[in-house]
């Protein structure tokens, strides 16, 4: 089965903030959409909408095929050592126990508490790798990272795409990757 | 759905046990202790007056120890994003509750039941008034854990949750006190079934009332 991400109509409340409105979005796979946008204009919130976290204030989501996040928060015990902490991960998505990049080796014996704020986002796109979902929603993936893990970040985004994966991802700076689709939430602006 | 049940309670396991998230299961045990301990010097040694009233102060403790290993116990799984994770996975909050119960009522109830017998010691209780405290924590420290899941989870996206969570269990768990330490004063071990049975029924609700509660947090 093909995955796919469409959205109709969507507004999105925060509070007594309406962030934007009829935002329609059909994500082909294969596609990587890229989401701009000042802060505060609902980037995040898109993204939790589309992954089914938050429920839209109107309008529909409709997704086939697994979804993985990579937000703020990587899901990772912080008093275990990386290795530990990614193994849980591991066990719960059933995935064997792959060669883990992103130049996390010498770091596998670090308490996650810790890391920069750097490695700890390559530890999560490191937990996101090796989950394999077809939809990737990726908030702010660049956040904390120096040039070369960025890059890093779009080889592995580019890698998705060519296997007709799906990815939706919140930047404020350029993507490092060709062919991306912009979508400015300002546009949508109430 | 086996296998990652397993492995969330083997987690939530190992992050209650060491303190990981919570008090960790040593704190409560000698916080119980304590308790047990201050009393006769409060009320003086009187052995009389310590074996008649003794075994309510070691209800007492129980509950007031049930309340330490609430901080954490769910709110740290939704600031780190861990319950984002499980649900983007199609593991439900009801599912992940229900492990974090077993796995809390495992950290501070069965070592409870057994300080009982120290603390029994240093209260100068009697040999009956000590098996019946025993069943009786054994029938209502699940109730405790239930009571305490459902609090930390209502309370997780608060502020100053900790502390709301210590003071909403008071009342919640009043019904299994009335119960437990009741059997005690008549002696009655058929007052104990009324304990177990409370703490069966919250047993079966907690679950989807945290799991209700997180998706409510969630959206907050």
């Amino acid at each position: 089965m093909q995955a796919s991400l469409s959205a109709t109509d969507l507004a999105c409340r925060r509070g007594d903030r309406l962030l934007f409105t009829r935002l329609s979005l059909v994500v082909q796979p294969g596609e990587v959409v890229q989401i701009t946008g000042a802060n505060g204009t609902g980037k995040s919130s898109l993204l939790r909408i589309l992954a089914g976290l938050l429920a839209p204030y109107a309008g529909k989501v409709t997704r086939h095929g697994d979804v993985g996040l990579l937000d703020e928060n990587p899901a990772l015990d912080e008093h275990l050592p990386l290795g530990k902490a990614l193994d849980f991960w591991r066990s719960v998505d059933g995935t064997p126990d792959t060669l883990v990049a992103h130049g996390l080796e010498p770091l596998m014996d670090v308490p996650v508490r810790f890391l920069s704020t750097g490695q700890r986002k390559r530890a999560a796109l490191a937990r996101l790798d090796a989950q394999g979902p077809d939809i990737w929603l990726l908030d702010e993936p660049l956040n904390g990272l120096d040039s070369d893990a960025a890059a890093d970040v779009g080889t592995m985004v580019d890698a998705h795409r060519r296997a007709q994966g799906i990815c939706v991802l919140a930047s404020h700076q350029p993507f490092p990757l060709d062919g991306v689709r912009q979508i400015d939430l300002v546009g949508f602006a109430p | 759905m086996n296998g990652p049940f397993l492995t969330l309670l083997r987690r939530d396991l190992r992050n209650l046990l060491t303190g990981a998230h919570g008090s960790g299961a040593i704190l409560p045990l000698l916080f119980f202790l304590s308790i047990a301990m201050l009393y006769p010097f409060a009320v003086g040694p009187n052995p009389t007056l310590l074996a008649k009233t003794g075994g309510g102060i070691v209800w007492i403790a129980a509950l007031l120890a049930a309340i330490l290993p609430l901080d954490g116990l769910i709110s740290r799984d939704l600031e780190t994003g861990f319950f984002d994770q499980f649900r983007l996975r199609g593991i439900s909050e009801e599912w992940v509750c229900a492990a974090r119960l077993i796995a809390h009522w495992l950290s501070f109830g069965p070592l409870l039941i057994l300080a009982c017998i120290p603390a029994a010691a240093l209260l100068g209780l009697e040999r009956q008034t000590v098996g019946l405290l025993m069943l009786g924590l054994l029938a209502g420290t699940p109730g405790l854990a239930a009571v305490g899941l459902m609090i930390a989870a209502l309370t997780a996206s608060l502020r100053s949750g900790a502390a709301l969570a210590g003071l909403m269990l008071v009342p919640l768990a009043l019904p299994i006190l009335i119960f437990g330490a009741g059997a005690l004063a008549r002696s009655d071990p058929a007052t104990l079934g009324f304990a177990g049975a409370i703490s069966l029924l919250l047993v079966a609700v907690a679950p989807f009332a945290a799991g209700a509660s997180i998706r409510a947090a969630r959206e907050g």
